[in-house]
């Protein structure tokens, strides 16, 4: 099974935020691979091996593809030392690009690759959008499988758990797809390939760490550079920032000698109860 | 000039109260685009809940057909899409509840419409403020496509009230429905009496700290003598303690209640993203340097199990004295 994992590069969560210009401020930031991306690596890898016997089902193949500024080519490089077979890199910067331009790229590429599957994550953390699964599946004409959670691939079909309000839906798709997974989907057991025994459980602790020979590796991978007109994409997004604001910081709060006191407070000063 | 297609959710006869933030966004919506509000209901059932939909909006279309038993992103997005340009939608929205993250983008894709996802605002007739990085910036964001698309964040719009007279309801054919293979098999439901988590009043969380699943008993313990819903830190779902769909934070539900009980939380920023909008936030947790305590109105540094017993006790008293 050949697998593409779009994946994005994002400043790193634990970053304040700071402003600058009236946009964010992202100088000296230190970026990192979208987690909800590195856990669909982590799947697509989980997909397309052995776990127990530690080694690749012949044939497989993972894709890797970023669409970001020259040194996003960093965290590009994390993917293959994860264990993905290559990766293709678009260059464009942040003010050239929209979920639509990149969704134009993607489809393209695929066209080109005809993966059996793209694996991405559901949202990248800095813009929190959740678009780019959806609109990419709807551009292909491809079914979907959003917030997936579990995965169990039989027969070059899936069935998906996805995260719903209410519970988790199990919805049958077949392949090519676009799954974007949710956060659960690196839980010891939850993909399933047929090739990998039920029994074997991966460690839970998320996704897998890049080993020295996993980097040593990852140097001589290729990682083909290319442009957004490779794409037939021109640099014209239609979702534009106009600005950035922080949100006013809550008042101080108190903190209370006991619950007697508390629940006082929230009957008598807060009127909540 | 252009109308706004409001697609809402509805359950049994009546709409889903999350749709109700959605009619409020549509109408601010119809008044900058100079159209009116036209409320979409797709599924078994639509025809039922249409003259619920009609006191709260001037113009409703139900989609009813067999091959519509279960909801697919594949055959409710073309629906969405063909309606919308049929009724000159120049906006096309949803509420961000799993089912609208699922379906709007996917209609956005068939529109090649820009998409403002999770929405707190419009401004002017283009610009949407949405909240990034969850929830510590909020994005103005500019769409020049013909077609807007959006999802509402259910919190930061209050419910649309009744209009003062009924809409009228008409019935749309379904088109050629084609689900690209995909089926609904089944869903693994969480029932609960509770609240739903995205509109209760009151929010009662537990997190890491609460060790096993059997000691969220006290929190529902308390959580019922409030009427409120029971939520969770994404360390306590990850653990298993709790299902998953109890999450608040960036990846889960985003809710804003008027009092909101964080019980040992430690407060990381990816949970602050899902509450830190509520009115009242009470942190109980035995470590004082927590971060939750930052957020928090009223903390009270205590361990959970002498906490909650002496809590519940103590609202019993208030609420025996009214």
């Amino acid at each position: 099974m050949k697998i593409l994992v779009p994946v994005k590069r994002v400043p790193d969560p634990t970053q304040k935020a700071k402003i600058k210009d009236g946009h964010i401020d992202l100088t000296g930031a230190s970026w990192i691979v979208n987690t909800f991306d590195e856990y669909a690596v982590e799947t697509a890898l989980r997909l397309s091996e052995n776990g127990e016997a530690a080694s690749r089902i012949a044939g497989s193949e993972i894709v890797v593809v970023s669409i970001g500024p020259d040194d996003a080519a960093k965290e590009i490089r994390t993917t293959l030392a994860m264990g993905a077979d290559r990766a293709i890199h678009v260059v464009a910067n942040d003010s050239e690009i929209d979920s639509l331009v990149v969704v134009k790229v993607l489809a393209a590429i695929i066209a080109a690759e005809k993966p059996d599957l793209v694996v991405m994550g559901k949202q990248a953390v800095d813009g929190d959008a959740n678009q780019v699964g959806q609109m990419l599946a709807g551009k292909l004409g491809w079914p979907q499988a959003t917030f997936a959670a579990s995965i169990e691939l039989k027969d070059k079909s899936l069935v998906v758990g996805r995260e719903v309000d209410g519970g988790v839906e199990y919805k049958r798709v077949p392949t090519p797809a676009v799954v974007t997974v949710d956060l659960r989907i690196v839980a010891p057991k939850a993909v399933q390939n047929g090739t990998t025994p039920a029994s074997f459980a991966y460690s839970g602790e998320g996704a897998r760490l890049p080993s020295l020979k996993g980097i040593m590796a990852a140097k001589k991978k290729p990682l083909d550079v290319k442009k957004l007109a490779d794409y037939g994409a021109s640099p014209a997004p239609v979702i534009k920032e106009l600005s950035v604001t922080l949100p006013p910081p809550r008042p101080p709060g108190q903190i209370v000698a006991d619950i007697p006191t508390l629940v006082k407070k929230l009957a008598e000063e807060a009127k909540v109860l | 000039m252009g109308n706004v297609l409001a697609f809402c959710e509805f359950s049994g006869s009546t709409l889903r109260s999350s749709a109700l933030a959605n009619i409020a966004f549509a109408r601010d919506a119809a008044t900058a685009h100079g159209g009116e509000v036209i409320a979409l209901l797709i599924g078994p059932g639509a025809a039922a809940a249409g003259a619920a939909a009609a006191k709260y909006a001037p113009k409703v279309i139900t989609v009813e057909d067999g091959k519509l038993e279960h909801y697919l992103a594949e055959t409710y997005a073309p629906i969405l899409a063909r309606l919308a340009k049929e009724n000159n939608a120049t906006v096309v929205s949803a509420t961000a509840t799993s089912l609208g993250k699922d379906v709007m983008p996917r209609t956005a894709a068939l529109l090649d419409a820009g998409m403002a996802s999770d929405i707190s605002k419009m401004d002017g007739k283009t610009a949407f403020v949405r909240p990034i990085l969850a929830g510590n910036a909020y994005s103005k964001v500019e769409i020049s496509t013909p077609i807007i698309t959006v999802t509402v964040r259910q919190s930061e719009f209050e419910p649309a009230g009744e209009l003062g007279s009924a809409g009228t309801v008409s019935a749309a054919p379904a088109g050629e429905i084609n689900a690209l293979g995909a089926a609904f098999d089944h869903i693994d439901a969480q029932k609960s009496d509770r609240p739903d988590l995205g509109d209760a009043k009151v929010v009662v969380s537990g997190g890491r700290g609460m060790k096993t699943g059997e000691n969220f008993k006290v929190l529902e313990q308390l959580a019922d003598l409030l009427g409120a819903a029971m939520g969770a830190s994404r360390a306590a779902t990850d653990a298993g303690m709790v299902p998953a769909d109890w999450q608040v934070g960036q990846t889960g539900k985003i809710v804003a209640p008027n009092l909101y009980f964080a019980v040992a939380i430690s407060g990381a920023i990816q949970h602050l993203a899902g509450m830190k909008g509520s009115k009242t936030i009470v942190a109980i947790n035995k470590n004082k340097d927590e971060p939750i305590f930052q957020v928090a109105d009223y903390g009270v540094v205590a361990d959970w199990e002498k906490a909650i017993p002496e809590l519940i006790a103590e609202i019993k008293k208030v609420k025996a004295s009214r």
